[in-house]
């Protein structure tokens, strides 16, 4: 019993960190129309920012300064959101794809950084040992992972409150107005790319955070965090769930982190060991023929977004061109 | 004898917001007919409606006998229809030979074709191998007006040819566009300059908010001081 | 540091081949393809497929052409997978890009081709193994081209770099001498004139990815004959591609040539200096570089 309850709370807190970093998503992608393909380099950045400013010393290694939780959390968060704020303040300015290739390539960068910086990271076999959160007063294992649940919901619902206060804030405000209308937003004093900047950051600040909780639940990260597939995931978890409305990520991040535990489940059972890698391969492709059919049959996702949508506004442009073609 | 009729059209760029409501318009076998109206109007989106460049939601375009309303803009030359836009109509990146090689590529007797353009506009033969951006103003309208020309259209849609030029070169233009219907070619004009533009037109429509104002004979729609009033705004009739 | 130099120049080469289709595609259809390096796996894997057939059917074809490893087996195989690559490039297309191009906006495409690529990744994956082969199991013998310093390099490199070329120069000529080409270079400046001129889109489109399906699938059994093939070469060339287009500027095919060159160079002698574990962010590192100095590219226009 104490087992269900506690994979349980294990996997609703791994679901929750998940759902932080898909808001995260949402307020770069569902209310400002940026193209992040690097989600899991601002995961990453939080994930060893945080394991560096708060982890042990490990011999010839620099960091392990054990600083106090809250300073090592804070610190990750500053590292994603500096990153970001570099990658914005270059490709803002210019067409949509180059922040959606550069997002892309800071990903790759940082799992070669993490990979082969062995006095920074660890290299390959990444960082572990990192102090568990009040240890002091929680030693049972169950009640940490219990307490921890707690607190990655009400990190949760503190992203989820501030990113509602800020859409409806003139900030948000001002975000739909450049979504809808740039050249008008423009005119009036508006600056689209300081806004989208703005958002970026905080988006990539959010993804930090969900990066340093995962390291402070699992006290471990490694180059195997950086992959790509948790760009997908994330993705996916958005857009399944809606792109523009918290509710739909929130859903999104639950169901889509449900299915690929369950699929993962069922892959190790049926497949046969010598094809365990295959299994991998077949989560992949359910994941990405997920993304391609969301995109073309229900693009709102599960729950539209109840403001207007941001990628209608370029259909003149479309209509324009590509008229009847 | 009738061409070019618009029949009640109604087009825009965006689904339920139509720009044109309910225009007609009949452009006659040979003439000149002219669309004047103040920016914004929707002369542009009429002349593109009629293109297939704009999505038409109710109405016909008739082009002779045949229905073209919505048609692909690519079919829309095989039809004899040509069309020279108000702003970027010839690309600058191909040369001038290219330019045109590209409209007369399915022409069969394509060569001597380029060589006749090339007479109608010497100018053009001595750059031929230039890049089109690197025209004058009045020589990229020619090459504009070339461009529609090349496959012999029975009508030619020219939206404000006259832009941005001097005076002259704006007259000359326009001489240019009268001297097409004398080779029977019919051909709808949109003009900013509406002085001149009366002066060349056969015919006159006033359009303002996407709608029919007032149409009748170039000559006597110049001489009615009423109407320059109310549609062209006094002072832009003085200025021009 | 001259090694450095030739093996930089080889991989450049084949960079520039696959950016050539990626920055039209880029510039046409207006959005980045991640899903595009993917072409170089399907042609390089296709080109598997007929080799080992037609050397098993026909021995006669399984002859190398001395001094290259290369068969006429494999030549063959090269050509059915540069046209079926193609075909698979405007299939793609039309079964996902056209149909999410005509409703939403090119982010979406953006998103859809990850999933794409991710989809043709795994199932090369499932069909073929994660582990690497080759062409032919013939050793190349390297050619020695001086002893100090030591500089080798192999007769296959020499034919991928000839063969690259080569291809590019085809593509030279068509787009100047026809006027299918001035067809395609007129939609890439302006898609609506284009029309009004009597293009009709859907062709020059699906003759865009047809070249880029091409040129890409050359490009990926071009690498495999000179390296190993893997089902990662979709992924390690993803970044080179686009770094590649955005050197070059998108929208200029010679631009891409050059700038794979320079990417491939590049990449190449950053190695003298960087562990080799760095590889994979050099490109990133380019296009940094170039998003400060010259956003635009080398022969790119203004992409604000
Ligand atoms: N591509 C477009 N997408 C959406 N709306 C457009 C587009 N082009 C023009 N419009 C709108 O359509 C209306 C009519 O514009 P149009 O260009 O037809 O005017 P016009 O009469 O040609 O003006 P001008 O004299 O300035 O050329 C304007 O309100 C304009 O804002
Ligand atoms: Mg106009």
């Amino acid at each position: 019993m104490i087992g269900v309850v506690s994979y349980l709370t294990f996997f609703l807190t791994m679901a929750g960190i998940m759902a932080i970093i898909t808001l995260g998503l949402n307020l770069q992608w569902g209310y400002t129309g940026l193209f992040n393909g690097g989600v899991v380099a601002f995961f990453g950045a939080g994930a060893y920012g945080t394991m560096i400013l708060g982890g042990p010393a490990e011999p010839g290694q620099f960091g392990g300064f054990g600083l106090p939780y809250l300073v090592a959390l804070g610190g990750g968060v500053l590292l994603a959101a500096a990153l970001a704020w570099v990658v914005g303040l270059l490709t803002l300015r210019l067409r949509h794809d180059y922040l959606a290739i550069s997002t892309f390539g800071v990903a790759v960068a940082l799992e070669s950084l993490a990979r082969n910086s062995q006095w920074l990271t660890g290299g390959a076999r990444g960082m572990r040992g990192f102090p568990r959160p009040f240890e002091a007063v929680i030693e049972s294992n169950f009640l940490f992972g219990v307490v921890f649940l707690l607190i990655v919901l009400a990190v949760l619902a503190l992203v989820w409150w501030g990113i509602e206060r800020l859409v409806h804030s003139p900030f948000g405000r001002a975000l739909r107005a450049i979504r809808e209308d740039e050249t008008a937003a423009r005119a009036l004093g508006k600056s689209p790319t300081r806004l989208r900047l703005w958002s970026l950051v905080i988006g990539a600040a959010i993804m930090g955070a969900g990066g340093g909780l995962y390291v402070s639940y699992t006290a471990f990260v490694s180059p195997q965090d950086l992959l790509p597939i948790l760009t997908f995931q994330v993705w996916a978890m958005l857009i399944v769930g809606g792109a523009g409305n918290n509710r739909g990520a929130v859903l999104g991040a639950v169901l889509i982190w449900g299915a690929w535990t369950l699929s993962g489940f069922a892959l190790t059972r049926l497949v046969p060991d010598s094809m365990q890698l295959d299994a991998g391969s077949i989560q992949y492709i359910l994941i990405g023929t997920l993304i391609v059919s969301m995109l073309l049959w229900r693009p709102e996702g599960l729950l539209p977004e109840r403001i207007s949508n941001p990628r209608n506004t370029t259909v003149a442009k479309a209509a324009h061109t590509s008229n009847k073609e | 004898m009738t061409v070019l009729r618009i029949e009640q059209l109604e087009a825009g760029y965006v689904r339920d917001l139509p720009i044109l409501r309910n225009v007609d318009l009949v452009a006659e076998h040979a003439k000149l007919t002219v669309i004047i109206g103040p920016n914004g109007a929707g002369k542009s989106t009429l002349i593109k409606a009629i293109a297939g460049l704009v999505p038409v939601s109710s109405g016909r375009v008739m082009l002779g006998e045949t229905d073209i309303t919505g048609l692909r803009p690519d079919l829309m030359g095989s039809h004899g229809l040509a069309y020279v836009p108000q702003t970027d109509n010839i690309f600058r990146h191909l040369t001038i030979r290219e330019n045109l090689m590209l409209v007369l590529r399915r022409a069969p007797d394509r060569a001597t074709r380029l060589e006749e353009l090339y007479d109608l506009f010497p100018a053009l033969r001595d750059k031929r191998g230039d890049r089109a951006g690197a025209l004058s103003g009045g020589q990229r309208q020619m090459l504009a007006v070339a461009m529609a020309l090349a496959n012999r259209p029975s009508v030619i849609l020219l939206d404000e040819p006259s832009a941005g030029l001097s005076p002259k070169i704006a007259g000359e233009v326009l001489d240019l566009t009268r001297g097409l219907t004398e080779q029977g070619v019919t051909v709808l004009l949109v003009e900013q300059n509406v002085k001149q533009a009366l002066r060349v037109a056969d015919h006159c429509y006033i359009l303002a908010e996407g709608r029919n104002q007032i149409d009748g004979p170039a000559a006597q729609i110049a001489s009615d001081p009423v109407v320059g009033e109310i549609y062209l705004g006094g002072k832009r009739m003085v200025a021009s | 540091m001259i090694q450095s130099l030739l093996d930089g120049i080889l991989t450049g080469a084949i960079i520039s081949l696959g950016a050539i289709g990626l920055t039209l595609i880029m510039h046409m259809l207006r959005f980045a393809n991640f899903a595009y390096s993917e072409l170089l796996a399907i042609g390089a894997y296709a080109a598997l497929v007929f080799d080992r057939l037609f050397s098993t059917l026909v021995p006669v074809l399984d002859e190398a052409f001395a001094p290259l490893t290369l068969t006429g087996a494999l030549a063959l195989s090269m050509v059915i997978a540069m046209v079926l690559t193609g075909l698979s490039a405007v299939v793609i297309d039309w079964l996902v890009f056209r149909r999410i191009r005509q409703k939403a906006d090119p982010l979406s495409m953006v998103f859809a081709s990850f999933g794409v690529a991710l989809i043709i990744r795994n199932v090369i994956v499932l069909i073929f193994g994660h582990h690497a082969q080759l062409y032919s199991q013939e050793i190349a013998r390297a050619t020695i081209l001086s002893f100090d310093p030591l500089i080798l390099i192999k007769p296959d490199q020499v034919f991928v770099l000839v063969l690259a070329l080569v291809l590019m120069l085809a593509l030279h000529l068509v787009l100047t001498r026809t006027t299918f080409g001035f067809a395609l270079r007129a939609v890439a400046e302006n898609p609506a004139l284009a029309q009004v001129a009597g293009v009709r889109l859907t062709t020059v489109i699906a003759a865009v990815w047809i070249i880029a399906g091409s040129l890409s699938a050359a490009a990926g059994t071009l690498y495999a004959l000179t390296n190993q093939l893997n089902p990662m070469i979709g992924p390690v060339f993803l970044l080179p591609v686009f770094a590649a287009t955005i050197v070059g500027g998108i929208g200029s095919v010679y631009g891409a040539v050059l700038g794979g060159f320079i990417v491939g160079i590049a990449s190449g002698l950053a190695l003298l200096v960087l562990p080799s574990g760095y590889a994979p962010a050099m490109p990133f590192l380019i296009i940094l570089a170039v998003l400060l100095v010259r956003p635009q590219g080398l022969f790119g226009e203004d992409q604000r």
